[in-house]
Protein backbone atom coordinates (compact mmCIF):
# COMPACT_ATOMS: atom_id res chain seq x y z
CA UNK A 1 0.00 0.00 0.00
CA UNK A 2 2.82 2.06 0.51
CA UNK A 3 6.28 1.59 -1.29
CA UNK A 4 9.30 3.78 -0.42
CA UNK A 5 12.16 3.10 -2.27
CA UNK A 6 15.84 5.03 -2.22
CA UNK A 7 13.84 8.41 -1.43
CA UNK A 8 16.21 11.24 -0.53
CA UNK A 9 15.50 14.93 -0.25
CA UNK A 10 17.87 17.76 0.17
CA UNK A 11 17.14 21.51 1.52
CA UNK A 12 19.73 23.65 -0.80
CA UNK A 13 22.40 21.56 0.14
CA UNK A 14 21.69 19.64 3.27
CA UNK A 15 20.73 16.29 2.70
CA UNK A 16 18.07 15.43 5.10
CA UNK A 17 17.33 12.29 4.07
CA UNK A 18 19.51 9.15 2.56
CA UNK A 19 17.94 6.30 0.44
CA UNK A 20 15.41 5.84 2.55
CA UNK A 21 13.56 2.45 1.89
CA UNK A 22 10.49 0.66 3.09
CA UNK A 23 7.38 -0.98 2.17
CA UNK A 24 4.06 -1.37 4.60
CA UNK A 25 1.15 -3.96 3.51
CA UNK A 26 -2.53 -2.79 3.18
CA UNK A 27 -4.40 -2.78 6.46
CA UNK A 28 -0.50 -2.83 8.30
CA UNK A 29 0.14 0.29 10.76
CA UNK A 30 4.16 1.14 10.44
CA UNK A 31 5.53 3.82 12.76
CA UNK A 32 8.79 6.08 11.90
CA UNK A 33 10.62 6.67 14.94
CA UNK A 34 13.36 9.13 16.25
CA UNK A 35 14.00 12.35 17.04
CA UNK A 36 13.86 16.07 15.82
CA UNK A 37 15.60 17.11 12.84
CA UNK A 38 15.70 12.82 11.85
CA UNK A 39 13.80 13.45 8.99
CA UNK A 40 10.40 11.19 9.97
CA UNK A 41 8.48 14.53 9.22
CA UNK A 42 9.94 14.66 5.94
CA UNK A 43 9.12 11.40 4.53
CA UNK A 44 5.42 12.18 5.56
CA UNK A 45 5.20 15.36 3.45
CA UNK A 46 6.90 13.94 0.62
CA UNK A 47 4.10 11.03 0.78
CA UNK A 48 1.38 13.53 1.12
CA UNK A 49 2.25 15.27 -1.87
CA UNK A 50 3.64 18.65 -0.19
CA UNK A 51 7.55 18.81 -1.55
CA UNK A 52 8.44 19.92 -4.36
CA UNK A 53 11.94 17.87 -4.78
CA UNK A 54 12.76 14.59 -3.82
CA UNK A 55 14.58 11.48 -6.13
CA UNK A 56 13.43 7.85 -5.70
CA UNK A 57 10.11 6.30 -5.95
CA UNK A 58 7.02 6.39 -3.91
CA UNK A 59 3.71 4.74 -4.44
CA UNK A 60 1.04 4.81 -2.28
CA UNK A 61 -2.94 3.64 -2.23
CA UNK A 62 -4.68 1.65 -4.65
CA UNK A 63 -3.66 0.95 -8.18
CA UNK A 64 -0.77 2.71 -8.42
CA UNK A 65 0.54 -0.34 -10.51
CA UNK A 66 1.85 2.45 -13.00
CA UNK A 67 4.62 5.21 -12.52
CA UNK A 68 2.61 7.76 -13.70
CA UNK A 69 2.02 10.31 -10.22
CA UNK A 70 -1.27 10.98 -9.10
CA UNK A 71 -2.75 14.48 -9.58
CA UNK A 72 -3.53 16.18 -6.29
CA UNK A 73 -7.30 15.87 -6.36
CA UNK A 74 -6.21 11.56 -6.74
CA UNK A 75 -4.05 11.13 -4.43
CA UNK A 76 -6.21 13.23 -1.56
CA UNK A 77 -8.54 10.13 -1.76
CA UNK A 78 -5.99 7.48 -1.43
CA UNK A 79 -4.55 9.21 1.34
CA UNK A 80 -4.38 11.97 4.37
CA UNK A 81 -2.98 13.27 6.90
CA UNK A 82 -3.50 14.19 10.83
CA UNK A 83 -1.41 16.64 11.89
CA UNK A 84 -0.15 16.80 15.43
CA UNK A 85 -1.79 20.10 16.46
CA UNK A 86 -5.70 20.24 16.92
CA UNK A 87 -5.76 23.72 17.71
CA UNK A 88 -3.57 24.83 14.67
CA UNK A 89 -4.93 22.10 11.99
CA UNK A 90 -8.91 23.42 11.83
CA UNK A 91 -9.61 26.59 10.31
CA UNK A 92 -11.17 28.48 13.11
CA UNK A 93 -14.26 30.20 11.56
CA UNK A 94 -15.71 27.20 9.66
CA UNK A 95 -17.71 25.11 11.86
CA UNK A 96 -17.16 21.30 11.90
CA UNK A 97 -19.92 20.69 9.59
CA UNK A 98 -17.89 23.08 6.83
CA UNK A 99 -14.71 21.21 7.75
CA UNK A 100 -16.35 17.78 7.02
CA UNK A 101 -18.30 18.67 4.12
CA UNK A 102 -15.04 20.48 1.72
CA UNK A 103 -13.74 17.49 0.47
CA UNK A 104 -17.22 16.16 -0.36
CA UNK A 105 -17.69 19.64 -2.18
CA UNK A 106 -14.27 19.21 -4.21
CA UNK A 107 -14.85 15.92 -5.22
CA UNK A 108 -18.68 16.46 -6.07
CA UNK A 109 -19.90 13.54 -3.94
CA UNK A 110 -23.41 13.12 -3.20
CA UNK A 111 -24.84 12.46 0.04
CA UNK A 112 -23.06 15.22 1.88
CA UNK A 113 -25.43 15.20 4.44
CA UNK A 114 -25.87 11.87 5.57
CA UNK A 115 -22.27 11.10 5.05
CA UNK A 116 -21.61 14.38 7.85
CA UNK A 117 -23.28 12.76 10.26
CA UNK A 118 -22.34 8.91 9.83
CA UNK A 119 -18.82 10.34 10.11
CA UNK A 120 -19.45 11.81 13.35
CA UNK A 121 -21.29 9.04 14.78
CA UNK A 122 -17.72 7.16 13.62
CA UNK A 123 -15.37 9.38 15.12
CA UNK A 124 -17.97 9.05 18.54
CA UNK A 125 -18.49 12.92 18.39
CA UNK A 126 -22.17 14.18 19.48
CA UNK A 127 -24.06 15.33 16.51
CA UNK A 128 -24.79 18.57 18.28
CA UNK A 129 -21.42 19.66 17.89
CA UNK A 130 -21.93 19.31 13.89
CA UNK A 131 -22.82 23.23 14.10
CA UNK A 132 -19.63 24.42 16.44
CA UNK A 133 -16.66 26.24 15.86
CA UNK A 134 -13.36 24.40 16.73
CA UNK A 135 -12.88 26.92 19.82
CA UNK A 136 -16.01 25.19 21.12
CA UNK A 137 -14.89 21.83 21.03
CA UNK A 138 -11.77 20.55 23.74
CA UNK A 139 -8.26 19.32 22.32
CA UNK A 140 -9.72 15.67 22.08
CA UNK A 141 -12.66 16.64 20.31
CA UNK A 142 -11.09 18.56 17.70
CA UNK A 143 -8.11 15.82 17.21
CA UNK A 144 -11.90 13.80 16.60
CA UNK A 145 -12.81 16.54 14.37
CA UNK A 146 -9.07 16.43 12.49
CA UNK A 147 -9.29 12.39 12.14
CA UNK A 148 -13.20 12.74 10.71
CA UNK A 149 -12.00 15.39 7.82
CA UNK A 150 -9.12 12.86 7.02
CA UNK A 151 -11.49 9.84 6.46
CA UNK A 152 -14.24 11.77 4.48
CA UNK A 153 -13.02 10.39 1.11
CA UNK A 154 -12.88 7.16 2.33
CA UNK A 155 -8.54 6.80 1.79
CA UNK A 156 -7.15 3.50 2.49
CA UNK A 157 -4.16 5.16 4.08
CA UNK A 158 -3.84 7.28 6.98
CA UNK A 159 -0.44 9.40 7.93
CA UNK A 160 -0.34 10.29 11.26
CA UNK A 161 2.25 13.19 12.60
CA UNK A 162 2.06 13.20 16.11
CA UNK A 163 -1.87 12.23 16.67
CA UNK A 164 -1.84 12.38 20.60
CA UNK A 165 1.43 14.26 21.63
CA UNK A 166 -0.16 17.78 21.91
CA UNK A 167 -3.14 15.76 24.09
CA UNK A 168 -3.88 15.16 27.93
CA UNK A 169 -2.69 11.12 28.60
CA UNK A 170 -6.32 10.52 29.30
CA UNK A 171 -7.52 11.90 25.84
CA UNK A 172 -4.86 10.66 24.18
CA UNK A 173 -5.92 7.04 25.56
CA UNK A 174 -9.23 7.70 23.68
CA UNK A 175 -7.51 8.95 20.78
CA UNK A 176 -5.70 5.85 20.45
CA UNK A 177 -8.51 3.47 21.10
CA UNK A 178 -10.53 5.21 18.49
CA UNK A 179 -7.86 5.03 15.90
CA UNK A 180 -7.44 1.10 16.47
CA UNK A 181 -10.86 0.73 16.26
CA UNK A 182 -11.67 2.98 12.74
CA UNK A 183 -8.32 0.41 11.45
CA UNK A 184 -10.23 -2.47 12.52
CA UNK A 185 -13.32 -1.45 10.74
CA UNK A 186 -11.91 0.01 7.63
CA UNK A 187 -8.69 -1.65 6.68
CA UNK A 188 -7.11 1.23 6.84
CA UNK A 189 -3.62 1.43 6.21
CA UNK A 190 -1.18 3.75 8.96
CA UNK A 191 1.85 5.44 8.34
CA UNK A 192 2.49 7.21 12.02
CA UNK A 193 5.26 9.25 12.80
CA UNK A 194 6.06 9.41 17.21
CA UNK A 195 9.07 9.97 19.34
CA UNK A 196 6.87 7.82 21.72
CA UNK A 197 7.61 4.40 21.76
CA UNK A 198 5.04 3.30 24.17
CA UNK A 199 2.50 4.55 21.22
CA UNK A 200 3.92 2.40 18.74
CA UNK A 201 4.00 -0.47 21.07
CA UNK A 202 0.08 -0.05 21.60
CA UNK A 203 -0.50 0.78 17.73
CA UNK A 204 1.80 -0.53 15.34
CA UNK A 205 3.02 -3.67 14.23
CA UNK A 206 6.21 -2.83 12.56
CA UNK A 207 8.28 0.49 13.10
CA UNK A 208 11.53 1.76 11.40
CA UNK A 209 13.58 3.80 13.41
CA UNK A 210 15.30 6.64 11.98
CA UNK A 211 18.88 8.58 12.78
CA UNK A 212 20.12 11.36 10.86
CA UNK A 213 18.13 11.06 7.91
CA UNK A 214 19.21 7.26 7.30
CA UNK A 215 16.77 4.12 8.50
CA UNK A 216 19.10 2.29 11.00
CA UNK A 217 16.78 -0.48 11.79
CA UNK A 218 13.19 -1.72 10.97
CA UNK A 219 11.55 -4.25 13.15
CA UNK A 220 8.32 -6.19 14.48
CA UNK A 221 6.75 -4.36 17.16
CA UNK A 222 7.46 -7.54 19.39
CA UNK A 223 11.04 -6.96 19.52
CA UNK A 224 10.37 -3.95 20.45
CA UNK A 225 8.05 -4.68 23.38
CA UNK A 226 10.36 -7.07 24.33
CA UNK A 227 13.56 -4.94 24.17
CA UNK A 228 15.13 -6.85 21.06
CA UNK A 229 15.91 -3.93 18.78
CA UNK A 230 19.31 -4.88 16.99
CA UNK A 231 21.02 -1.54 16.44
CA UNK A 232 22.95 0.57 19.10
CA UNK A 233 21.03 4.01 18.26
CA UNK A 234 17.41 1.60 18.65
CA UNK A 235 19.01 0.30 22.26
CA UNK A 236 19.73 3.93 23.14
CA UNK A 237 16.06 5.09 22.40
CA UNK A 238 14.53 2.10 24.01
CA UNK A 239 16.71 2.70 27.03
CA UNK A 240 15.78 6.35 27.59
CA UNK A 241 11.90 5.59 26.97
CA UNK A 242 11.57 2.71 30.21
CA UNK A 243 15.01 4.95 32.38
CA UNK A 244 13.84 7.92 31.22
CA UNK B 1 11.81 25.17 58.54
CA UNK B 2 10.31 24.96 55.42
CA UNK B 3 10.73 27.33 52.64
CA UNK B 4 7.58 26.81 51.48
CA UNK B 5 4.40 26.61 53.12
CA UNK B 6 1.16 27.20 51.80
CA UNK B 7 -2.32 27.26 53.41
CA UNK B 8 -5.42 26.93 51.59
CA UNK B 9 -4.32 28.62 48.59
CA UNK B 10 -7.28 29.60 46.58
CA UNK B 11 -6.93 31.48 42.54
CA UNK B 12 -10.39 33.20 41.59
CA UNK B 13 -11.49 34.32 37.62
CA UNK B 14 -14.62 36.20 37.20
CA UNK B 15 -16.67 34.91 34.43
CA UNK B 16 -19.98 35.58 33.44
CA UNK B 17 -21.69 32.75 35.69
CA UNK B 18 -19.97 34.29 38.94
CA UNK B 19 -16.63 33.82 40.47
CA UNK B 20 -14.86 30.65 39.15
CA UNK B 21 -12.17 28.70 41.47
CA UNK B 22 -9.04 27.68 39.42
CA UNK B 23 -7.53 26.45 42.48
CA UNK B 24 -9.67 25.39 45.27
CA UNK B 25 -7.81 25.57 48.74
CA UNK B 26 -4.51 23.72 48.37
CA UNK B 27 -2.02 23.44 51.20
CA UNK B 28 1.65 21.82 51.24
CA UNK B 29 4.99 22.49 52.46
CA UNK B 30 7.80 22.52 51.06
CA UNK B 31 11.72 21.86 51.73
CA UNK B 32 14.83 21.98 50.29
CA UNK B 33 13.28 19.01 48.02
CA UNK B 34 12.25 18.24 44.75
CA UNK B 35 8.20 18.62 44.56
CA UNK B 36 6.35 17.26 41.73
CA UNK B 37 3.10 19.14 41.06
CA UNK B 38 1.64 16.84 37.88
CA UNK B 39 -2.09 17.27 36.29
CA UNK B 40 -3.43 17.63 33.15
CA UNK B 41 -4.61 20.91 31.19
CA UNK B 42 -6.92 22.97 33.65
CA UNK B 43 -6.15 21.36 36.88
CA UNK B 44 -4.80 24.66 38.17
CA UNK B 45 -1.20 23.12 38.32
CA UNK B 46 0.35 25.74 36.48
CA UNK B 47 -1.89 28.48 38.23
CA UNK B 48 -0.56 27.16 41.68
CA UNK B 49 2.88 28.45 40.82
CA UNK B 50 2.05 31.44 39.06
CA UNK B 51 -0.02 32.45 42.67
CA UNK B 52 3.22 31.84 44.49
CA UNK B 53 5.88 33.64 42.37
CA UNK B 54 2.80 36.31 42.19
CA UNK B 55 2.12 36.39 38.49
CA UNK B 56 -1.36 35.58 38.49
CA UNK B 57 -2.91 37.79 35.69
CA UNK B 58 -5.51 39.77 36.24
CA UNK B 59 -8.15 39.40 37.18
CA UNK B 60 -7.77 36.83 38.70
CA UNK B 61 -7.63 36.78 42.75
CA UNK B 62 -4.92 35.09 44.64
CA UNK B 63 -5.96 34.33 48.59
CA UNK B 64 -4.73 32.06 51.53
CA UNK B 65 -4.92 31.54 54.76
CA UNK B 66 -0.69 30.77 54.95
CA UNK B 67 1.73 31.63 52.31
CA UNK B 68 4.84 32.04 54.13
CA UNK B 69 8.33 31.91 51.90
CA UNK B 70 11.37 31.74 54.37
CA UNK B 71 9.91 33.42 56.91
CA UNK B 72 8.19 35.83 55.02
CA UNK B 73 4.77 36.99 54.28
CA UNK B 74 3.61 37.03 51.31
CA UNK B 75 0.66 37.94 51.36
CA UNK B 76 0.05 41.53 51.84
CA UNK B 77 2.95 42.58 49.56
CA UNK B 78 3.46 45.35 47.74
CA UNK B 79 3.84 45.01 44.23
CA UNK B 80 7.22 46.41 44.32
CA UNK B 81 8.08 44.35 47.01
CA UNK B 82 7.34 40.82 45.03
CA UNK B 83 9.52 42.05 42.39
CA UNK B 84 12.41 42.50 44.44
CA UNK B 85 11.52 38.74 45.24
CA UNK B 86 11.36 37.45 42.50
CA UNK B 87 14.46 36.43 40.81
CA UNK B 88 16.71 36.71 44.12
CA UNK B 89 14.56 34.75 45.88
CA UNK B 90 12.25 32.66 43.74
CA UNK B 91 12.43 32.45 40.29
CA UNK B 92 10.78 30.73 37.28
CA UNK B 93 11.80 28.80 34.14
CA UNK B 94 9.19 28.33 31.48
CA UNK B 95 7.95 25.99 29.12
CA UNK B 96 9.24 26.69 25.82
CA UNK B 97 12.66 28.68 25.55
CA UNK B 98 11.34 30.10 21.97
CA UNK B 99 8.57 32.26 22.96
CA UNK B 100 10.56 32.72 26.78
CA UNK B 101 13.44 34.42 25.43
CA UNK B 102 13.91 37.56 23.66
CA UNK B 103 14.93 37.10 19.59
CA UNK B 104 16.91 40.86 19.91
CA UNK B 105 18.73 40.22 22.66
CA UNK B 106 22.20 38.23 23.14
CA UNK B 107 22.37 35.85 25.48
CA UNK B 108 25.00 37.10 27.31
CA UNK B 109 23.07 40.40 28.18
CA UNK B 110 19.57 38.65 28.89
CA UNK B 111 21.58 36.98 31.75
CA UNK B 112 23.47 40.14 33.06
CA UNK B 113 19.98 42.10 33.01
CA UNK B 114 18.60 40.22 35.72
CA UNK B 115 21.67 41.04 37.64
CA UNK B 116 21.73 44.70 36.79
CA UNK B 117 18.36 45.45 37.64
CA UNK B 118 18.48 43.21 41.47
CA UNK B 119 21.83 43.64 41.89
CA UNK B 120 24.65 46.14 43.12
CA UNK B 121 27.25 44.00 40.80
CA UNK B 122 29.74 45.72 38.21
CA UNK B 123 29.44 45.33 34.93
CA UNK B 124 32.84 43.19 34.61
CA UNK B 125 31.04 40.53 37.86
CA UNK B 126 27.90 40.74 35.99
CA UNK B 127 29.90 39.38 32.71
CA UNK B 128 31.68 36.49 35.17
CA UNK B 129 28.79 35.70 36.74
CA UNK B 130 26.76 35.22 33.21
CA UNK B 131 29.65 33.15 32.06
CA UNK B 132 29.72 30.76 35.17
CA UNK B 133 26.02 30.40 35.09
CA UNK B 134 26.40 29.28 31.58
CA UNK B 135 29.01 26.88 32.83
CA UNK B 136 27.16 25.53 35.21
CA UNK B 137 24.43 24.44 33.02
CA UNK B 138 27.30 22.39 30.96
CA UNK B 139 27.41 25.00 28.37
CA UNK B 140 30.85 24.13 27.41
CA UNK B 141 31.96 27.09 25.38
CA UNK B 142 30.27 30.10 27.20
CA UNK B 143 32.46 32.58 25.82
CA UNK B 144 30.81 31.94 22.42
CA UNK B 145 27.16 31.22 23.55
CA UNK B 146 26.77 34.39 25.32
CA UNK B 147 27.50 36.37 21.83
CA UNK B 148 24.51 34.19 20.28
CA UNK B 149 21.11 35.45 19.72
CA UNK B 150 18.33 32.94 21.30
CA UNK B 151 17.67 31.75 17.19
CA UNK B 152 21.12 30.90 16.72
CA UNK B 153 20.63 27.98 19.68
CA UNK B 154 18.95 24.57 19.72
CA UNK B 155 16.03 24.11 21.73
CA UNK B 156 17.85 21.96 24.27
CA UNK B 157 20.88 24.77 24.71
CA UNK B 158 17.90 27.91 24.99
CA UNK B 159 16.19 25.55 27.66
CA UNK B 160 19.71 25.21 29.47
CA UNK B 161 20.19 28.98 29.11
CA UNK B 162 16.80 30.03 30.78
CA UNK B 163 17.71 27.96 33.60
CA UNK B 164 20.99 29.52 33.68
CA UNK B 165 19.55 33.01 33.95
CA UNK B 166 17.00 32.03 36.44
CA UNK B 167 20.00 30.25 38.57
CA UNK B 168 22.24 33.34 38.19
CA UNK B 169 20.71 35.24 40.78
CA UNK B 170 20.74 32.05 43.37
CA UNK B 171 17.28 31.99 44.49
CA UNK B 172 16.22 29.79 47.25
CA UNK B 173 13.25 28.21 45.44
CA UNK B 174 12.85 27.77 41.98
CA UNK B 175 9.60 26.39 40.18
CA UNK B 176 9.80 25.08 36.68
CA UNK B 177 7.03 25.06 34.53
CA UNK B 178 7.33 21.87 32.15
CA UNK B 179 10.62 22.33 31.55
CA UNK B 180 11.64 19.72 29.18
CA UNK B 181 7.98 18.93 27.15
CA UNK B 182 9.14 21.27 24.43
CA UNK B 183 12.61 19.35 23.76
CA UNK B 184 13.79 16.10 22.46
CA UNK B 185 13.61 13.34 24.77
CA UNK B 186 17.82 12.74 24.44
CA UNK B 187 17.91 16.53 25.92
CA UNK B 188 15.43 16.19 28.68
CA UNK B 189 17.43 14.03 30.60
CA UNK B 190 19.80 16.19 30.68
CA UNK B 191 18.02 19.08 31.21
CA UNK B 192 16.50 17.12 34.55
CA UNK B 193 19.88 16.34 35.61
CA UNK B 194 21.30 20.11 35.37
CA UNK B 195 18.34 21.09 37.66
CA UNK B 196 18.98 17.94 39.98
CA UNK B 197 22.43 19.35 40.40
CA UNK B 198 21.84 22.63 41.04
CA UNK B 199 19.17 21.40 43.28
CA UNK B 200 21.47 19.87 45.28
CA UNK B 201 24.95 21.83 45.10
CA UNK B 202 22.77 24.72 46.08
CA UNK B 203 20.78 23.51 48.45
CA UNK B 204 17.44 25.19 46.44
CA UNK B 205 13.72 23.72 46.50
CA UNK B 206 12.40 23.08 43.30
CA UNK B 207 8.68 22.51 42.37
CA UNK B 208 8.78 21.00 38.58
CA UNK B 209 4.85 21.09 37.28
CA UNK B 210 4.67 18.95 34.00
CA UNK B 211 1.76 16.34 32.75
CA UNK B 212 4.06 13.82 32.36
CA UNK B 213 3.88 11.42 35.31
CA UNK B 214 6.33 9.10 34.20
CA UNK B 215 8.74 11.49 34.02
CA UNK B 216 7.63 13.46 37.73
CA UNK B 217 7.27 9.88 39.45
CA UNK B 218 10.53 9.21 38.47
CA UNK B 219 12.78 12.29 39.05
CA UNK B 220 10.70 14.34 41.74
CA UNK B 221 11.03 13.23 45.83
CA UNK B 222 7.76 13.40 46.18
CA UNK B 223 4.39 14.16 44.18
CA UNK B 224 1.54 16.37 44.37
CA UNK B 225 -1.71 15.00 41.96
CA UNK B 226 -3.95 17.87 40.90
CA UNK B 227 -7.31 17.26 39.50
CA UNK B 228 -9.86 20.25 39.39
CA UNK B 229 -7.74 22.63 41.37
CA UNK B 230 -7.05 20.23 44.37
CA UNK B 231 -4.35 18.01 45.19
CA UNK B 232 -6.00 14.23 45.53
CA UNK B 233 -3.13 12.28 45.89
CA UNK B 234 0.55 12.60 47.91
CA UNK B 235 2.61 10.10 46.36
CA UNK B 236 6.55 9.36 47.67
CA UNK B 237 8.63 8.71 44.83
CA UNK B 238 8.71 5.73 42.78
CA UNK B 239 5.78 5.06 44.17
CA UNK B 240 3.04 5.99 41.53
CA UNK B 241 1.78 2.36 40.39
CA UNK B 242 0.76 2.38 44.32
CA UNK B 243 -1.50 5.40 44.26
CA UNK B 244 -4.47 4.89 45.46
CA UNK B 245 -7.03 8.20 44.23
CA UNK B 246 -9.11 6.60 41.11
CA UNK B 247 -7.83 9.69 39.28
CA UNK B 248 -4.41 8.77 40.06
CA UNK B 249 -5.17 5.08 38.84
CA UNK B 250 -7.14 6.10 36.13
CA UNK B 251 -4.08 8.05 34.40
CA UNK B 252 -1.68 5.40 35.76
CA UNK B 253 -3.65 3.17 33.84
CA UNK B 254 -4.13 4.93 30.24
CA UNK B 255 -0.73 5.67 29.84
CA UNK B 256 0.10 2.87 26.87
CA UNK B 257 3.41 0.85 28.04
CA UNK B 258 6.43 -0.19 25.97
CA UNK B 259 5.35 -3.90 26.48
CA UNK B 260 1.93 -2.77 25.49
CA UNK B 261 -0.15 -5.78 24.81
CA UNK B 262 -3.76 -4.52 25.84
CA UNK B 263 -6.44 -4.49 22.81
CA UNK B 264 -7.74 -1.40 24.24
CA UNK B 265 -6.89 1.50 27.04
CA UNK B 266 -8.73 1.94 29.76
CA UNK B 267 -10.38 5.80 29.32
CA UNK B 268 -10.95 7.80 32.74
CA UNK B 269 -14.27 7.68 33.75
CA UNK B 270 -15.08 11.31 34.83
CA UNK B 271 -18.53 11.14 36.64
CA UNK B 272 -17.35 8.66 38.53
CA UNK B 273 -14.84 10.90 40.11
Amino acid sequence: MIHVKDLSVSFSDVRVLHDVSFDVATGESFALVGESGSGKSTILKALAGQLPAFTGTLRIGEDNDTDRPFSARDRARQVQMVFQDPYGSLHPRRTIDDTLNEPLLIHGLPDRDSKVIAMLDAVGLPRRFRFRLPHQLSGGQRQRVAIARALMLNPPVLLLDEPTSALDVSVQAEILNLLKSLREEKNLTFLLVTHDLPVVSFLCDRLAILHAGRIVETANTEALRSGQLSSSYGQELFQRSVYG
Amino acid sequence: MSLLSVENLRVTFPTDHGPADVVRGLSFTLGRERLGIVGESGSGKSMTGRAIMGLVPAPGKVTADQLMFNGKDLRGLSEDERRDLRGTAMSMVLQDPKFSLNPVIRIGEQIEEAMAVHGTLGRRERRERALEALTAVRIKDPERVARLFPHEVSGGMGQRVMIAMMVVLEPALMIADEPTSALDVSVRGQVLDILADLVSRRGMGLILISHDLNMVARWCDRILVMYRGEIVEEIASGALMDAQHPYTRGLVASLPTIDETRDRLPVLDRGKL
